[in-house]
């Protein structure tokens, strides 16, 4: 190469970077995964001093939910928000790209880790402290929240990463037998899932040249369902599946989720099979809709078997918490008939049904904890007379559990009314079917764990009409029963909130959903005038 | 050459799979690292491959000459070689952990979590 000449024209450099400064609105976007990332790294450097670390990562919450609110604003009232990193032109250079599906869930997820936060105080002892409890958790909204609001397809493979190995850290805390089994399975599972997404991700960039989600979805829609991309689009679905856990890759979340303390395990429920909802609803429609379009129909019959499987898996339990897993597997085939119908109605709800999950499924597990706080055990043989105990909290957990499994008037009713009438719009009888005999199943399970914990007189054995309430303890301290309880209420709060006046969050799964068919706004914002 | 490295990805991820169908962890693990090496070596192959043509770009050009290396993959494959490589230290980790605590590197013997029960499904409410 010859050395640089003296005498050569300047270089042009708005040919390539962006020029004008970014104004201080556009930092908006960056700082709900800045301001959880320096908190992490701050309550890595206060590690030893325990204290500090509730206050800490309260505060960083609380901050990132507010930031999450703004920025949500914002996307709904100006549409597709994006910003380049170091200033490079698109599609070069890494994008951070919020629309309004990725507030939307960057939000609730921001409102439920904070709630389920709350609950930390009593439940996570000093010694988990120590090993890292808050950073970790800092550390995983971090990936929640980058991967929700990225524009770049191998950056959402970094942030898969970064939520990952906080996850695993926050699985195994408590170093029990179980815990490590349970972690075992979990994280192999979960990293072969993110190999395949990284091979599908280099491929997708063999094929097209790209990594920009907004330039994907031009040249992909222009492409057409043809060979290469629809493999590619089966890989990725494939990944995304196995980490959304879908019939028959969700094996791994019942034998892990139940092993940890109540909060994590809410967190867990509440944030990251989402996670793996959203990619699969960002990439299998907004960026190769095209493509999934050509498996569809193995699409309708993974969603349908996921409900169902999920439910039955429920409905044949023992054990509190592992039936709630489930529950969350039953949600998540809900959640993928979005992507296997692909009209605007399907997404609506299932975006809407994603949104009340993360909130119904965080307080169950925070309302497990408390059972299990109370009597010692999650064995639903071993369960009795919690509602002679307290009549207030049984009807918290039966609003909870109406709430999932899709009674009117509470939150999970409308998205499974509106998922419906779309599959019977997009003329599939059997999917909407599937819809309502999950449904039927759930109930009929939850029906099932409220009867055992809460409604007969004691345990396994106790003669009928009469109570046995040995079993059953006290949260003494009065600060320690507020920080259990009050998170399940203030979810529950929510989850009736949500019911009553669902024009909320169905209008902003209407508005994601809109987003993800036409993928015009959002390419247009992002790659501007260099849009094709 | 790409059709070269090709079938080296493929035996390489036949490898892996076959690796990981093993009920013992230490083989899954093995699998699991050779995987992540298959896949870097495709994320390789699939940005075009060419010899002895940096990517400089000349003072006169705004694009690079035609045929010349591409960077990018090298930098992605940099970052997942990082970032697989910290999963397979942790998961080796946790793998000689529950060998330790759970005194098997089974799959099968792993019940701890899912315990297996016989007194069959709670009864009489």
């Amino acid at each position: 190469m010859a050395a640089p000449d003296p005498n050569a024209p300047a270089v042009d450099i708005a040919a390539a970077m962006v020029t004008a400064p970014s104004t201080f609105a556009d930092w908006l976007l960056i700082l709900p995964v800045a301001v959880p990332l320096l908190t992490g790294a701050i309550l890595v450097m206060v590690r030893h001093h325990t204290h500090l670390h509730r206050p800490l990562a309260g505060a960083g919450l609380a901050i990132l939910l507010g930031l999450n609110l703004l920025l949500l604003q914002r996307v709904v009232t100006e549409g597709p928000v994006t910003m380049m990193m170091g200033g490079w032109l698109p599609p070069f250079g890494i994008a951070f790209t919020a629309d309004v599906l990725g507030a939307t869930f960057a939000t609730t997820a921001a409102f439920a880790a904070l709630v389920a936060t709350a609950t930390a105080g009593p439940s996570i002892n000093t010694a988990e402290r120590r090993y890292g409890f808050y950073p970790f958790l800092m550390l995983l909204m971090t990936g929640v929240t980058g991967a929700f609001l990225t524009g770049d397809i191998f950056n959402l493979y970094v942030w898969f990463e970064v939520l990952l190995i906080s996850s695993f850290g926050l699985l195994v805390l408590g170093s029990e037998k179980r815990q490590i089994d349970g972690t075992v399975k979990y994280g192999i599972l979960n990293l072969v899932a993110t190999t395949l997404f990284l091979a599908s991700v280099g491929l997708l960039y063999g094929t097209l040249g790209t990594l920009n989600m907004a330039d994907i979805a031009a040249k992909a829609r222009a492409a057409g369902p043809e060979a290469p991309l629809v493999t590619i689009a089966a890989l990725l679905t494939f990944a995304f599946a196995m980490k959304a856990a879908a019939f028959p890759l969700n094996f791994w979340l019942p034998a892990s989720y139940h092993t940890p303390t109540p909060t994590v395990s809410a967190l867990f429920a509440g944030l990251l099979t989402k996670v793996g909802v959203y990619a699969l609803l960002k990439v299998g429609v907004l960026l190769l809709g095209n493509q999934t379009g050509a498996f569809s129909s193995v699409l309708v019959v993974v969603a349908g078997s996921t409900m169902v499987i999920g439910a039955l898996g429920a409905l044949a339990g023992s054990d509190l918490r592992r039936i709630l897993g489930w529950l969350v597997i039953s949600g998540i085939g809900s959640m993928l008939i979005g992507v296997a119908v692909g009209t605007p109605t399907a997404l609506t709800g299932s975006i809407f049904y994603a949104v009340q999950s993360m909130l119904v499924m965080t307080a169950l597990y925070l309302a497990a904890g408390v059972i299990e706080a109370r009597c010692g055990t999650g064995d639903l043989r071993r369960l009795g007379g919690l509602y002679a105990v307290s009549p207030l909290f049984a009807g918290v957990v039966l609003v909870l559990f109406f709430a999932v499994a899709g009674l009117p008037p509470f939150s999970g009713f409308w998205p499974k009314a509106i998922l419906v009438e779309a599959t019977l719009a997009a003329d599939l009888p059997w999917l909407a079917a599937a819809v309502l005999v999950a449904g039927f199943l759930q109930t009929l399970a939850v029906g099932r764990v409220w009867l055992y914990a809460f409604w007969r007189g004691g345990p396994e054995g106790t003669p009928d009409g009469t109570l046995q309430l040995a079993g059953i303890g006290r949260i003494e301290d009065p600060a320690d029963r507020i920080a259990l309880v009050g998170p399940v209420v203030v979810l529950a709060g929510a989850v009736v909130l949500m019911g009553l006046v669902p024009t909320v969050v169905g209008g902003l799964a209407e508005d994601s959903a809109r987003g993800l068919i036409d993928p015009a706004g959002f390419t247009a914002r992002v790659l501007g005038a260099t849009a094709p | 050459m790409e059709t070269a490295l090709s079938v080296l990805v493929g035996l390489f991820l036949a490898t892996a799979f076959y690796l990981m169908l093993s009920k013992k962890i230490i083989r899954i693990l093995l699998g699991v690292a050779v995987m992540g090496n298959g896949v870097n070596l495709l994320i390789f192959t699939s940005g075009r491959l060419t010899r002895e043509l940096p990517p400089i770009i000349a003072t006169d050009a705004y694009v690079l000459p035609p045929g010349a290396a591409n960077a990018l993959p090298q930098a992605l494959i940099l970052t997942a070689i990082v970032i697989s490589f910290s999963f397979f230290a942790f998961l080796l980790v946790l793998a000689f952990r529950a060998y330790q605590d759970l005194g098997t590197d089974d799959t099968d013997a792993m019940r701890f979590a899912e315990p297996v029960v016989d007194d069959g499904p709670p009864q009489g409410y």
